[in-house]
């Protein structure tokens, strides 16, 4: 069934039958259009950013806390340019997110018309797909095939470019019917090879689960089928950055995250492990240090929905192309069948050489009454805040890998960071996103100064919607993680690695008419933060943390999962040049 | 359908071998990748082979079904075993790519291209040139007092020995369309 409509009104008409209730949004010349059809409607909630990036990573913090796909709308030239930071998250971190942009009108392209550039060229390296749509008859297919392609097989960010022309040009309204699209990736593994995992998980002596992203991005049914089979099998399981959660860390399985500053216990087990179950995780070097010494012992079976994951860069011996869900449902279905086999015994012993890992305790750190560390502000917020369904995003730097160390999450779509890309700025606007999906939840942004600064104009927003995010800065005035490295790799020559001329965030905060609070001295901490969780509107927490505290442990640059540094005392000469070389 | 046509127990033994030996020897493969015929689907896949520095060695692309919109990309690259298996995986990642063909592990192919050369001289040179075109079994497709174009089609190995003996003779300009490559039976 076609209805005629105008190119404007197609795109609002197809946001609400693709379920989109909220767009995170700018203005501007070349979308004006949508604007006016946006304002004539109550369906969709627009919400205003103060800048392009956050309103792509707002989207994202929008899709990965509810599981559906982020919209975003900008106007065209810099609203589309802004936008790409966000679009290469999204793209790293593989989240669904749908930006249209403006465009000028067909006529006028490649004339260098006012704020024109070339959107789908600029971001064709940066999204899973994108679409110039020059005629309005084809519009309302091509923004359904976008969130089909969005959400489908490994989701994405995909972009759909609309001249101005288009949208006030009248169309032919199709309705979403994702069985046109050709693109439907597979969801089922072959069995010959779920079969081949199945038997190696019951002769294995060494096994462990090591997982990802991918398991949060299947769906909340994933990460039940997987605590199924871990809790069954009682192998142990870490999990990279991106896929805490999944698993919760109060399961008795729980290794904590892996990789460069992964726990102790976790890096050991892959090392030594006899048999890795890659599951939705895809071996980037922060996970795998040094390739060549990797896992030197272990059959590793990789689960993917993306071939190209498979041996892009360790070997694998058992590859598994499906979707997470799927594939974890056969294989239950198939170790059940054969008779629920462990070689218990073997695993019981490989349980005891982990606890003994685990005795090491490489999260210690020293303690201080006079100044606040790091470690132990988050160990009260994780106190705190635990017993609430909370969000939390972070910046990127060391408070990112602290707040994963240190923060437990039982549930998935409850963290929210930059992994891949490493975006200083995404946690602020990603809490914005999270707090419109969860209105009564808590929310909170575990942020460093520096990059808190990179999108504060957000502060805006949250106060122009109410949005009781919490801003939790700690704040070192360092770049605490290129701090860290100058003094591992250059020889403590802190190149412009420190914050000069910091604000006064209570000032800033009550600027925008939100709550500030600064604390100095770990005795007040508790109360401070419960201030915090206790104020109903946005609240920017002034945390002063000790200034110089390294983040341990650490894997250094070109070296292997056994060879982690556990603190201070080791760290004089460790990284040779050709691990400098690295990033 | 997946771009990617991952049968049932085909990744052992298909084109996508996941179970690949990680070699250091450079191979040199010519893929058929059969696209959507829409505005930037060949960028894409440049854009894939420049991002992520594989090597091209020839391209070829042009519409094979027009009612279809299907095109046909032919690329000619060179790569360790480990390296061309991504190169596919990453094309078949392409939404417009409907399908990646490995013709150099398929099965016995026939590959095919086209290459006009022009040749400057007189006398001698140019009754040489003249045989040898003939033995190569090349057209003259142009020809002045002072010069000839020839016309030559076959493995790109002919034509580069078409061209290298034609270097001496007054060779000034060679225009080649790169590979075109089909499978072999039905």
């Amino acid at each position: 069934m076609t209805r005629e409509m105008t190119g404007a009104k197609m795109v609002v008409q197809a946001l609400k039958d693709q379920g989109v209730d909220t767009v995170f949004g700018y203005p501007g010349g070349a979308v004006l259009p949508i604007y006016d059809e946006i304002f004539l409607q109550n369906d969709i909630r627009h919400i205003l950013v103060r800048h392009e990036q956050g309103a792509v990573h707002a989207a994202e913090g929008y899709a990965r806390s509810t599981g559906k796909p982020g919209v975003v709308l900008v106007t065209s030239g810099p609203g589309a340019t802004n936008a790409v930071t966000g679009l290469t998250d999204a793209l790293l971190d593989s989240i669904p997110i749908v930006v249209l942009t403006g465009q000028v009108p067909t006529f006028l392209i490649g004339s260098d018309a006012f704020q024109e550039a070339d959107t789908v060229g600029i971001t064709r390296p940066c999204t899973k797909h994108n679409w110039l749509v020059k005629d309005p008859d084809s519009l309302s297919a091509t923004i359904h095939e976008a969130f089909h392609v969005a959400t489908a097989g490994r989701p994405g960010p995909v972009l759909i470019d609309i001249p101005k022309d288009v949208q006030f040009a009248t169309g032919h309204y199709e309705r979403p019917n994702p069985s046109t699209s050709h693109y439907h990736p597979k969801l089922k593994g072959d069995l010959e090879e779920i079969t081949e995992l199945v038997a190696a998980m019951e002769t294995a002596k060494r096994p462990v689960f090591y997982t990802g992203g991918g398991v949060i991005n299947s769906g909340p049914g994933a990460s039940q089928l997987l605590r199924e089979l871990v809790d069954a099998t009682g192998f142990p399981i870490t999990s990279t950055l991106m896929g805490l959660g999944a698993y919760p860390a109060s399961g008795s399985n729980w290794l904590g995250m892996l990789g460069m500053h992964g726990l102790y216990e976790a890096n050991m087990a892959m090392h030594d492990c006899d048999l890795m179950i890659a599951i939705g995780a895809r071996f980037d070097d922060r996970i795998t240090g040094r390739t060549d010494a990797f896992s030197p012992k272990s059959k590793k079976a990789h689960i993917d929905i993306d071939p190209s994951s498979i041996n892009k860069i360790i070997r694998i011996d058992i590859p598994i192309v499906g979707d997470v869900g799927h594939v974890l449902e056969d294989i239950l279905k198939i170790w059940k069948s054969r008779g629920r086999k462990t070689n218990a015994q073997a695993v019981a012993g490989w349980q005891e050489q982990i606890s003994k890992w685990r005795a090491v305790n490489c999260l210690s750190y020293k303690g201080s009454e006079k100044t606040i560390k790091p470690q132990y502000a988050l160990q009260r917020l994780e106190e705190l805040t635990k017993k609430y369904d909370r969000y939390i995003t972070t910046e990127v730097g060391q408070h990112q890998m602290w707040a994963a160390q240190f923060l437990n999450f039982d549930e998935p779509n409850r963290w929210m960071t930059s992994g891949g890309l490493g975006t200083m700025g995404y946690g602020f606007p990603a809490s914005i996103g999270a707090q419109i999906a969860h209105p009564d939840a808590l929310v909170i942004n575990v942020a460093g100064e520096a990059s808190w600064l990179m999108n504060m104009q957000e502060l805006g927003t949250a106060a122009q919607f109410r949005l009781p995010v919490k801003q939790f800065i700690l704040n070192n005035e360092r770049l605490g993680m290129v701090r860290q490295w100058q003094e591992l790799l250059h020889g403590s020559r802190y190149s412009h690695s420190w914050s000069e001329a910091l604000p006064d965030f209570v000032k800033l905060a009550e600027a925008f008419g939100a709550k500030g609070i600064l604390c100095s001295d770990p005795a007040d901490l508790d109360d401070a933060i419960m201030e915090m969780i206790t104020y109903d509107g946005p609240v920017l927490f002034d945390c002063l943390v000790e200034k110089h505290e390294n983040c341990f442990p650490m894997i250094p640059s070109g070296k292997a999962h056994n060879e982690m540094l556990l603190g201070e005392a080791e760290t004089q000469g460790v990284i040779d040049t050709q691990g400098a070389a690295l990033v | 359908m997946s771009a990617l046509h991952i049968k049932k127990g085909a990744s052992k033994h298909s084109a996508y071998n996941l179970r690949p030996t990680f070699s250091d020897v450079i191979e040199r493969h010519t893929l058929a990748v059969l696209v959507e015929n829409e505005p930037g689907v060949l960028a894409r896949v440049i854009g894939l082979f420049s991002g992520r520095g594989y090597n091209i060695d020839s391209l070829t692309v042009a519409e094979v079904d027009h009612t279809g919109h299907r095109s046909r990309i032919t690329i000619v690259t060179t790569g360790t075993p480990q390296v061309i298996e991504q190169i596919k995986a990453q094309l078949g990642r392409i939404v417009p790519v409907h399908e990646v063909h490995d013709l150099t592990v398929d099965g016995a192919s026939v590959e095919r291209e086209l290459a006009i050369l022009k040749v400057v001289g007189q006398g001698d040179k140019r009754v040489e040139a003249l045989r040898l075109a003939d033995i190569f079994r090349a057209n003259v497709v142009d020809s002045t007092l002072s010069s000839f174009i020839f016309e030559i089609t076959g493995a790109p190995e002919k034509i580069d020995a078409f061209a290298d003996l034609m270097r001496p003779l007054g060779l000034t300009e060679v225009a080649r369309t790169g590979v075109a490559a089909l499978l072999r039976g039905d």
